[in-house]
């Protein structure tokens, strides 16, 4: 584990914010106040985030927010946003249809042979 | 499961030069792409690039593309369209999204070119309608024909936020702000100069406070910021927009590279998340490459110079060439990239306060605050340089890679020499002869044909002009100065077009010969543009 | 005028019809030229016939028509409408012929597509759901 991770470490209580009401994931409509309690309540990586808030599991993947979110744990964490962690990548890339993830073809295209 | 020697994912600059490469000489390739076109942002990009002619300058971004192209298909790559890479497994399987089907594709090597994504800041009122990105005012005016609103202010004065800004301009909606809260203008002088002398007014260290709107945009209010970024109270400033843009900076697109298990760093200097990888884009997985963008965000001359790199060693990889050929295609690359990547904004530099040029000579501080060099300052720069007839005045006043205009005068007037990135100067080998080929091919639209006394009291102008309706011979209207503030009444005593200018139109005014150095644009009188 | 010169459809050298589907569109660009455009079309949104070219978004066919509004979220009822216009975001999901979640500003538009203002994943307004 690294030090950021180093769940021993003190990081404050969770003190209000004037934009604590303030949107962060566009998707999932998760606030900056709801990211920053998580911090406090113990989710230190993106992964936990994404969990716990469902921050960044919307449509979009993060696309947006990810960014933003890393930002606003880094700073509650008082480190810098590289050091956080990155969330897993994983497949599918892009929103998609169970049905049309599910819809595996086996035949090649006349313009692949 | 079909079988490619290498599999590319993006069509942009950087895919398609790694194709062309890998095709000539002899890969089996496909590139997959999730847009209904390829060429990736080049399309979106009509302003001329810069570089030196190596690197196409003076070329506009979606002629580019074309070129592009057309060099691909005549390779004999294949692109594949509507094709989203949904994930890349162990081994180079790469797994599309075609239609309502997922397939699954082998590779023996991987070419990563998936370009970044934009980044966004937080305001209230941030989610409203009518605020976007700048890639989406972008799309929406330079691939759909729409206007992206009517009233606009601008967040980010990086080359994106300041092209955008203009490209904005040209097709008719109005920038009321363009603004930043960082101190200092983020992008290049010569581009937010172009927009300054169009009457855009620069907020540096200032931010939005607000969104205002029910059910889209309305207004937004700015305030000044401190060094901590923290908003200075009485210091607010309120807009009627209808659209807010934001260019505050893209990240890289590089989770198929974490996805394949290359090992990844997070760098600011290069975006965010990028892939651990030599400068030809051998990330930690072999035969798996990144180019362009994903590997560290730079432009699209550096990406298709990035891309033809990793085309290159894939094909030393699968034993295409040898190592010694290797070795000689990357040397070329390696000094075409190595040109762009000097000056003061190389990647080098950045985040650092750049106070001289490579002249010595200090930087116009009002540029950097205000988006234009102020009168008093214009003067201390070698390319401007009075003299007796027509002349060129060269208002480029920072170290960038850029030498078209040295090759454009026909006389060899301006000369920049081999250093790529030295300020151009006034050499007059042979004389003026007015030609305005140098106007026309300054990508910053930095250089004016200077007339100071034509003997009658009257100096005349000469501008390049890319927006519509294009006045005429004999127009009456204004001349604006650095700062977009009218200086002095002007009448257009010529309109020249040409070919070889490339949309570029070069616009002659005469102004009273006090004027010749301060006035540098033309607005029409007042005249009711019907809707 | 704005700080440049432009070109647009004028009220008087069009007939109604054209306005409507001109408003928010550049006709002539200094550097690309006349956007070239497919088939003029008709579809429907939220009831209403409107008009835009085939082959376009449809978030570019809703936008030249003046509609910013694509959608109400779940939680908070918000609009929201073009963001990123790549297919990136999904701010721009609307009910296209009865699917939901469609992302408007990368999906060809159709002659006689239906198109609908979604509220969460809905085509009803929330206070019907």
């Amino acid at each position: 584990m690294n030090s950021v991770n180093d769940r021993s470490r003190d990081i404050g209580p969770f003190l209000p914010g004037a934009d604590d009401d303030m949107l962060v994931c566009r998707c999932e409509e998760i606030t900056k106040g709801e990211i920053r309690r998580a911090v406090h309540d113990g989710m230190w990586t993106m992964t936990e985030i994404r969990r716990y808030l469902r921050a960044g599991m919307g449509l979009c993947q993060g696309q947006t927010c990810s960014r933003l979110v890393k930002g606003i744990v880094a700073r509650e964490l008082g480190v810098s946003p590289a050091e956080i962690e990155p969330a897993t990548s994983r497949v599918p890339m892009r929103p998609i249809e169970m049905r049309i993830f599910a819809n595996e073809a086996e035949e090649v295209d006349a313009d692949e042979k | 499961m079909k079988r490619y020697d290498l599999i590319i994912v993006g069509a942009g600059p950087s895919g398609l030069s790694a194709a062309i490469e890998a095709a000539k000489r002899g890969l089996n390739v496909i590139v997959f792409d999730e847009n209904e076109k390829p060429g990736g942002q080049l399309f979106k990009q009509i302003h001329k690039f810069f570089g030196s002619k190596e690197h196409r300058a003076k070329v506009r971004g979606f002629v580019i593309g074309r070129q592009l192209l057309e060099e691909a298909a005549e390779a004999g790559v294949s692109v594949k369209l509507n094709a989203t890479v949904i994930g890349l497994y162990q081994d180079k399987e790469v797994v599309v999204k075609q239609g309502a089907r997922i397939k699954h594709y082998k590779a023996d090597s991987v070419v990563i070119a998936t370009g970044a994504a934009e980044n966004m800041v937080l305001f209230p009122g941030w989610t409203l309608p009518g605020v976007i990105g700048a890639g989406a005012a972008q799309t929406m005016m330079n691939l759909h024909g729409i206007l992206p609103g009517k009233k606009i202010l601008m967040l980010g004065s990086g080359n994106v936020g300041l092209v955008v800004s203009f490209q904005l301009m040209q097709c008719g909606c109005e920038v009321v702000a363009l603004v930043d809260a960082a101190p200092r203008v983020g992008g290049y002088g010569v581009h937010a100069s172009k927009v300054a002398r169009c009457g855009v007014p620069f907020y540096l260290s200032h931010t939005i406070v607000e969104a205002e709107g029910e059910d889209c945009v309305k207004g937004v209010t700015i305030a000044e910021v401190d060094d901590k970024f923290k908003f200075i109270p009485g210091t607010e400033k309120h807009f009627e927009v209808d659209t807010i843009c934001m260019a505050v900076g893209l990240s890289p697109m590089s989770q198929l590279l974490k996805m394949a298990g290359a090992e990844m760093t997070d760098d600011p200097k290069r975006g965010g998340q990028v892939p651990v990888c030599d400068e030809y884009g051998r990330t930690s997985i072999p035969g798996v490459f990144a180019a362009g963008d994903v590997s560290g965000i730079e432009e699209a001359s550096s990406a298709m110079i990035e891309g033809r790199m990793a085309g290159v060693a894939a094909a030393e990889f699968l034993g295409y060439i040898d190592k010694a050929e290797l070795d000689k295609e990357l040397a070329v690359l390696d000094k075409a990239l190595d040109g762009l990547r000097q000056g003061m904004f190389a990647p080098a530099n950045r985040g650092k306060a750049i106070e001289k040029t490579e002249e010595g000579i200090d930087i116009s501080s009002n540029l950097l605050k205000k988006g234009y060099v102020s009168d008093d300052e214009i003067e201390r720069f070698p390319g401007v340089t009075h003299k007796k007839g027509i002349h060129p005045v060269i208002e480029c006043t920072q170290n960038i890679p850029c030498n078209p205009c040295q090759d454009a005068c026909p006389k060899k007037c301006i000369s920049i020499g081999d250093n790529i990135t030295s300020l151009p100067i006034a050499v007059y080998e042979g004389d003026c002869i007015g030609c305005g080929m140098c106007v026309a091919s300054c990508s910053g639209q930095a250089i004016f044909l200077v007339d100071e006394d034509c003997g009658d009291g009257t100096a005349t102008v000469t501008i390049p002009y890319e927006f519509l309706p294009l006045p005429k011979e004999g127009t009456k209207g204004v001349a604006l100065g650095r700062n977009g503030r009218m200086v002095c009444e002007a009448e257009v005593v010529s309109v020249k077009s040409a070919t070889a200018f490339d949309k570029t139109h070069l616009l002659t005014m005469r102004v009273p010969k006090e004027y010749a150095m301060t006035a540098r644009f033309f607005k029409e009188a007042e005249q009711e543009v019907s809707r | 005028m704005g700080q440049s010169g432009y070109v647009l459809r004028t009220e008087t050298d069009t007939d109604r019809e054209e306005i409507m589907i001109m408003a928010d569109r550049i006709a002539e660009h200094p550097i690309l030229g006349v956007v070239e455009k497919g088939r003029k079309v008709s579809f429907i949104f939220d009831g209403k016939e409107i008009e835009g070219y085939e082959g376009e978004p449809i978030a570019a066919a809703l936008k030249a028509a003046g509609v910013m509004v694509h959608r109400y979220t779940q939680k908070e009822h918000k609009p929201r409408g073009i963001f990123c216009a790549i297919g990136r975001c999904t701010d721009c999901v609307m009910i296209v012929d009865g699917v939901p979640n469609v992302r408007t500003c990368i999906t060809p538009l159709k002659e006689g597509m239906t198109v609908r203002t979604q509220y969460g994943v809905s085509d009803k307004a929330f206070d019907e759901q």
